[in-house]
């Protein structure tokens, strides 16, 4: 416990978190714990309480326990010691130093990517210990300021980054403006009924990285796809509400997502290169609302690619000629289990693929997912220095010929992005998008 | 002494299978009533194929990943588990009982053997131990409870390997036989060595939602 | 709605040959059929960066920047949102606004076709503008807006209080309120969502969040008393001026009046409620148990259910029918009061009841084709494009507009002949 309060006291928390803190009481701490244990966990949780045999196992499948030479601190029953155990132990009767703790180790030193769960010989679920861990601190108002704040733009806006309607709508004409300088005829339909699919995004495409609303664009248009995008709310489809534990509020932006897909009447939500946003919505957000499976079917950007090249709707021109080695992200492939889809994209794309090791559903987490980049710069540091063993499988790939890191997630782009640079790695990243868009066969210009 | 060991032989006997059969029903029938509330799909996702395809899978040594990374822990948990299971069950002393209370009687194994095999459970009851002293991950997560536990697992193998091998008073050893037998029945459903019945739930569950829901193995 | 009884109910066919646009135009958008089927219009591109409207062969005299959203009011005449020189407005049959803005979305068309709002954003201020009509004040974000039945109230929910990305804490305190009118409600709310004007203009109801964790409805500014864990949209009784909103407690979905819960039991999900027209009947989407979804009607379950969803929930106009679209393993049905339609389809759009609620019928499409569905019979026509069936006041015609080979087609058939 004294090495676990040294830690602490290295490291502070945000100031807005700290006021949140400063502001707990043991009787609110008390009163909230017991709330969400007594009326929002049952058997899942008492299960995992019960059946935890404490023997570590699980500890070399976290990339922060790796990272961080072996120090049981981060190994995922001993982040589960820290929090959890110890608040039902204690029933509630904690104090700030604790939750403060719990903030950082819930928040920021878990990615939920839940590798664990693939090493953990009863499967238990500890990333789901963690998102109670989260809700609590949700309930306490101890939510690391820059995820809060993205929560809040989720509740006003329906999109993680407060980009207002106008805004939206602007950005996609703008990108269907200057994609018709390549396709004269390019089109990015806006609330176009009975489309056979509506695609979605998440919000910082409009906002930071319009090209791959551009390059979407292309590729839909090439592949000849009936297809539009809304206009109102609901056209993203990201959710970090559900790594703050606000429920309410991730099913709440879930719900417009999926209805402006009813009200567009498409068959299908094609989505694009995120991976925390399809598990909010064909996991997580779906379960909350009352869906068993997401009502209208979600194909996620891997599939979706696979089904294209594998139909022949897109043609490649020429193979990307530097080799290229593969990120499969947790929520598409320990998520979705589209790492053999990814495969095969990556092979019809490019000359030469080097596997990383380990991979597919063993492969390493970004480091940046289940909401940890999310809590803003203050964590940048723990974060990349909390993953060094992912640079390793980096430089390992790289050694083996990689020159390209094809990251298929937003979150995980983000995250190797920052890997990248502080380990000084030298791969170039890249989405899916990026590559078909460079080496695919476009229509010849009327 | 005589006294004492009827008493340990008969009615504690009995309090101990009921207490082990009775608290398992109520563990099962309390995981069955609760599953529903307030996680309403639990069941939904529930698949005989996949929950049995992570059981089979995570019940045979070395079949996945983890277990391959731990050759020597995987050894010892499967053999420990085994001898554990199957000792009590077909030793000879223990069937002749059976015999002669209800006329019941199965193969048993030779002496010798089971011999082994208890020696294998108390001392993989010790390698547990040393590893929880010994690798910080294991230490980090442990706590006295975890020691006890394995005392309560080790216990009824050692006082049957001493009362067997008549070494210090065989009648008290015995007796301290029987009755750590019955604190181990009675305690399974109500510590964590309730895992040997809630890790077919638990590894079903997760082998369900990976297999049917995530497409993607859990091993 | 419009009166339909000046249409042409004649019996027959009219076609409009489209087949030769694509060659007046660089390209042809997404075509629209008027309600009464004699227009046919679409969104065409004249030449690089300059747009037009193709209305039956003919262009608006007018070209754009830009054009989108062009759809068919229900009286007729034809709006797409507008672009020249940078400036945003609202065109009508070809002829703009006076007013013109940086940018305006979303546009709330009135039942009789008559009003058209937009929310509209001026020098990154934002506010609604109703019949070329802006809200007096602005706002420094604007989001959900409503436009009353009638077409003489708009309302949205507006940000009052300054709070910069980042300042939680003031987030928190609240800085989002609604607005009838461009008239702001005094208090404020951590969130507002999904405004509803009451049938007689004189109230606006909208889901309210008090702090992170507490939900209600507010009326008029005043929250009910309860609160709850979760709510969704308000709705108005069509006569009595009662808010009726699903509310969540004690983890499950209930249906509220007022504050106090009218149905006797919970809900995994409840949501959609509409009334009768008539105001006698309350029915709702609901899920009774996680993954089963159906129809409750004064809290009374339908016995059919659905696995994967239930949408467009609707009473037909004489208050004695309700429809909705059920989808389980990929298909969907229709459903009429309680009894599902042996069809199945890939999709379904919307039904429309005839105004006696007698007749029922939707587009509906089958492997790529489409064709209309009466009374749970199938219209003997695959066409590769079809637009929402119409009936005629009485219902005993149906007025069908669709594409067959580059051909547009108005038809009118008796009910009776599709259905039987």
């Amino acid at each position: 416990m004294s090495e676990a309060q040294n830690l602490d006291n290295k490291n502070q928390l945000d100031t807005a978190t700290e006021a949140g803190i400063s502001r707990l009481t043991p009787e609110k701490i008390k009163k909230v714990v017991d709330c969400v244990i007594k009326r929002e966990t049952g058997v899942r949780f008492e299960t995992y309480m019960q059946t935890c045999i404490h023997c570590g196992l699980c500890s070399e499948a976290c990339h922060f326990y790796l990272s961080h030479d072996n120090d049981p601190h981060y190994s995922p029953a001993g982040k589960i010691k820290q929090t959890i155990w110890e608040l039902i132990k204690r029933k509630g009767n904690v104090d700030r130093d604790f939750i403060r703790r719990a903030v950082r180790i819930a928040h920021t030193e878990c990615n939920l990517c839940k590798r664990c769960a693939l090493y953990c010989p009863f499967g238990i679920d500890i990333a789901y210990m963690m998102l109670v861990m989260r809700r609590i601190l949700h309930k306490l108002a101890v939510t690391p300021l820059y995820i809060q704040d993205t929560a809040h733009s989720h509740s006003v806006t329906m999109n993680q980054m407060w980009v207002k309607g106008d805004e939206w709508v602007d950005t996609v004409q703008w990108q269907e403006e200057e994609a018709q300088d390549e396709i004269y005829n390019l089109r990015i339909p806006l609330e176009k009924h009975g489309s056979e699919i509506m695609y979605s995004v998440i919000a910082p495409e409009p906002k930071f990285q319009a090209q791959l609303i551009y390059q979407a664009a292309i590729i839909m248009n090439t592949a000849g796809i009936d297809w539009t995008m809304p206009a109102g709310v609901g056209w993203d489809n990201s959710d970090m509400a559900m790594y703050t534990g606000d429920n309410e509020i991730m099913g709440r932006v879930k719900r417009a997502h999926f209805e402006a897909a009813s009200r567009l009447k498409v068959k299908k939500i094609v989505m694009g290169e995120c991976g925390h946003a399809y598990r909010s919505v064909a996991d997580m957000g779906n379960r909350w609302l009352g869906w068993s499976m997401p009502p209208v079917p979600v194909v996620h950007a891997i599939e979706f690619y696979y089904d294209l090249l594998k139909s022949g709707k897109i043609k490649i021109a020429k193979k990307y000629e530097k080799p290229v080695t593969l990120h499969d992200p947790c929520n598409v492939v320990r998520g979705a289990g589209l790492h053999e889809k990814a495969r095969y994209v990556a092979n019809q794309l490019c000359d030469k693929v080097v596997e990383m090791i380990p991979n597919r559903e063993h492969n390493y987490c970004c480091g940046a997912g289940g909401g940890v980049i999310n809590c803003g710069p203050a964590f940048k540091l723990s974060r990349t220095e909390g993953n060094s063993v992912k640079a390793e499988q980096l430089f390992n790939a790289k050694s083996r010929g990689a020159m390209t890191l094809i990251a298929p997630c937003h979150n995980c782009h983000s995250g190797l992005h920052d890997i990248v640079h502080h380990y000084e790695v030298g791969l170039e990243l890249k989405f899916f998008s990026d590559i078909i868009y460079e080496c695919m066969e476009k229509p010849e210009d009327k | 002494m005589n006294v004492i060991y009827q008493f340990v032989a008969g009615p504690l006997a009995w309090a101990a299978f009921i207490l082990f059969l009775s608290g398992i029903f109520l563990r099962m029938i309390q995981l069955f009533v609760k599953v529903n509330q307030p996680e309403k799909f639990l069941l939904h996702y529930f698949s005989l194929r996949y929950g049995l395809r992570s059981i089979i899978r995570w019940l045979t040594p070395f079949a996945t990943t983890n277990w391959r990374k731990h050759p020597v822990f995987t050894v010892v948990t499967f053999i420990f588990h085994g001898c554990l299971l199957i000792t009590p069950v077909f030793l000879s002393g223990h069937v002749v009982l059976i015999d002669e209370a209800w006329s019941l009687s199965w193969w048993t194994l030779p002496d010798g053997l089971a011999d082994l095999m208890t020696l294998i459970v108390i001392g993989s009851c010790v390698f547990f131990g040393i590893r929880r002293i010994v690798r910080p991950e294991v230490r980090f997560v442990t706590d006295a409870s975890d020691f006890i536990l394995l005392v309560i697992v080790a216990a009824p193998f050692i006082t049957g390997f001493l009362a067997y091998n008549q070494w210090f008073g065989a009648t008290w050893m015995t007796i301290a036989h029987m009755l750590s037998g019955q604190i181990l029945l009675a305690a399974i459903p109500f510590t964590r060595l309730n895992h040997i019945i809630l890790f077919f739930f638990s590894r079903a569950y997760m082998g369900s939602e990976f297999g049917k829901v995530r497409h993607a193995r859990d091993w | 709605m419009t009166d339909k009884s000046a249409w042409d109910w004649d019996k027959g066919d009219k076609t409009i040959d489209t087949t030769g646009w694509s060659a007046q135009y660089k390209w042809v958008e997404e075509l629209h059929a008027a309600p009464d089927g004699q227009t046919l219009a679409a969104v065409v591109n004249v030449d690089q960066g300059e747009f037009t409207v193709c209305v039956n062969a003919t262009s608006w005299e007018k070209t754009f920047d830009k054009i989108w959203h062009l759809r068919f009011l229900n009286d007729g005449r034809l709006t797409a949102l507008v672009s020249a020189m940078g400036q945003w407005t609202v065109a009508v049959d070809g002829s703009c606004w006076d007013n013109t803005f940086g940018f305006v979305w979303n546009p709330l068309f009135s039942n009789n076709g008559k009003h058209i709002a937009v929310a509209v954003q001026r020098d990154m201020r934002y506010c609604m503008a109703l019949n070329d009509e802006s809200w007096k004040t602005d706002f420094a974000n604007m989001t959900y807006f409503a436009l009353s039945p009638d077409g003489s109230k708009t309302a949205a929910c507006v940000q009052v209080k300054d709070a910069d990305s980042g300042q939680i804490q003031k987030f928190q305190k609240g800085t989002f309120t609604a607005a009838i009118d461009g008239k702001p409600w005094e208090q404020t709310f951590v969130n507002v969502w999904h405004l509803a004007i009451s049938p007689d203009n004189r109230h606006l109801a909208a889901e309210v969040r008090l702090n992170l964790y507490d939900y209600t409805i507010a009326v008029d500014a005043k929250p009910w008393e309860q609160i709850y864990q979760s709510v969704w949209e308000p709705v108005f009784h069509p006569a009595d001026g009662s808010v009726t909103a699903p509310v969540k407690s004690d983890g499950k979905w209930h249906m509220a009046r007022d504050g106090k819960i009218i149905w006797n039991r919970g809900f995994v999900q409840l949501w959609r409620q509409r009334f009768s027209p008539d105001g006698s009947k309350l029915a709702a989407i609901v899920a009774p148990k996680f993954g089963r979804w159906t129809v409750a009607v004064d809290q009374e379950l339908w016995a059919v259910s659905a696995k994967q969803m239930v949408t467009d929930l609707a009473f037909s106009p004489d208050s004695s029918k309700i429809a909705a679209l059920f989808k389980s393993g990929g298909y969907w049905k229709i459903a009429v009061d309680g009894d599902l339609w042996s069809r199945k389809f890939d999709r379904v759009f919307t039904p429309v009841f005839s105004s006696d609620g007698r007749s029922l019928a939707a587009k509906v499409e089958t492997k790529g084709k489409y064709t209309l569905v009466v009374n749970g019979k199938l219209w003997q026509q695959s066409c590769d494009m079809i637009w929402d069936p119409v009936f005629s006041p009485d219902g005993d015609k149906i007025l069908i507009r669709f594409m067959k080979d580059g051909i547009y087609h108005r038809r009118i058939e008796l009910t009776s002949n599709i259905s039987g």
